[in-house]
């Protein structure tokens, strides 16, 4: 294990950075992108799952047979979503039902399972807890960004808080469907500009 | 066969914790969700229907029991008279069951309107039924316990177009609301007198 715990937290916030350096996890980024608390709740529900699945996949690395693990991750991930959807519909019931299906659609996130079979498969507790944590966090600051350059444009807003004054048209087109792919590729675009360099 | 063996136990084994965990959290979360149902989503749906009542629907309720559960009615008090009660029933749709608030007056026997409360279904398909009020408004004067069917199934109600399984959802949630009020009318209009509005 040549990397620190820091190397592997940090991994998650540019080099593996979910959706814009690997471009994983799509459907979520485009999907529940439209706001800036829509992003962050999904990206810590994401982390959430994400830690705890790492965590229990890496001790039990051992303990799983190689022919059946796949099995045993899903039972592991879907059971951390359930959890979080428990959790969400008694603690924050309006963004439940602001995000929806998209809660329970965590299960088949390839970045979850992705990271259960690449990272926490081979190594210990402590490293890929750092690491689902670093690509959680990674995974949910890129959504914010692109719930609020969204929700900036598209509604006027951010965070629910007027950002222009009344003289100002918003471009709706950024809240719809294909605002999102066309505001993704833009973005992309410009972090691999600025990762080029 | 021992692989097979150690297979077989860590999967039965997952799977067993998986479940006693889900359990625990579903049972102790269930009170929590039922009130932040009640505050999101069955209020509004309440509110609704009850428009222009004088009381607020969703405090003034009482409980029948049906069976080993208790089924909540709430009460909308109109010019001074208790006379419209609103009670949830549910149909199966398209993603599992959907939750319909059915008002009924009580003096005049007919459906005085109906509101979808929890559902599943899909996004712009199924999941319109919560704005479409036309298709809503059909079931508005028709007298309950009727029995309302879509017009494929040869009924009178004009299906939501492309979302026919969520409008049979609907009506089979009327119906059963037809059989329960039929049931429970004494019971219903027993309590209702004890309300003066």
């Amino acid at each position: 294990m040549a990397k620190t715990l820091a190397q592997e937290f940090s991994k998650g916030l540019w080099e593996e950075l979910p959706p814009f350096r690997l471009v994983l996890g799509l459907c979520p980024t485009l999907a529940v992108t439209k706001s800036v608390e829509n992003g962050l709740g999904m990206g810590i529900a994401t982390t959430f799952v994400l830690v705890c699945s790492n965590l229990l996949v890496s001790l039990l690395r051992n303990v799983i047979p190689a022919k059946i693990r796949i099995a045993c991750y899903i039972i592991i991930i879907a059971t951390f979503v359930t959890v979080v959807e428990l959790l969400m519909q008694a603690y924050a019931y309006p963004l439940y039902l602001e995000l929806g299906i998209f809660i329970p659609l965590i299960v088949v996130n390839c970045i979850v399972l992705g990271r259960a079979e690449a990272f926490a498969s081979k190594n210990a507790p402590v490293y890929s807890v750092a690491d689902g944590l670093g690509i959680g966090v990674g995974f949910t600051l890129s959504l914010g960004a692109l719930g609020a350059v969204r929700e900036v444009l598209g509604e006027g807003t951010f965070y629910g808080m007027q950002v222009f004054g009344s003289s100002f048209e918003p471009f709706t087109f950024m809240v719809e469907a294909p605002g999102a792919f066309v505001c993704l590729g833009l973005m992309l675009c410009l972090i691999n500009l600025a990762g080029n360099r | 066969m021992r692989e097979m063996i150690k297979m077989v136990v860590v999967l039965t084994v997952l799977s067993t914790l998986s479940g006693g965990l889900l359990a625990a959290i579903q049972s102790s979360t269930q009170e929590r969700i039922d009130s932040q149902v009640l505050k999101f989503v069955k209020g509004p749906a309440i509110q609704k229907i009850l428009e222009g009542a004088t009381n607020n629907p969703v405090s003034d309720r009482f409980a029948v029991p049906v069976g080993e559960e208790e089924k909540n009615f709430f009460v909308g008090v109109y010019e001074g008279k208790p006379e419209v009660v609103a009670f949830e029933t549910k149909g199966s749709g398209y993603g599992g069951d959907v939750g319909v608030m059915v008002a009924v007056n009580v003096k005049t026997g007919k459906i005085h309107g109906v509101s979808v409360t929890t559902h599943n279904e899909t996004p712009g398909v199924g999941a319109r039924v919560e704005t479409h009020e036309d298709f809503k408004k059909q079931f508005k004067g028709v007298p309950i316990g009727t029995e309302t069917k879509v017009k494929k199934d040869g009924g009178e109600i004009t299906a939501m177009s492309g979302a026919t399984l969520t409008s049979r959802a609907v009506c089979t949630a009327v119906r059963r609301a037809g059989d329960l009020y039929g049931k429970l009318e004494p019971q219903i209009k027993e309590k209702l007198s004890t309300f003066s509005g």
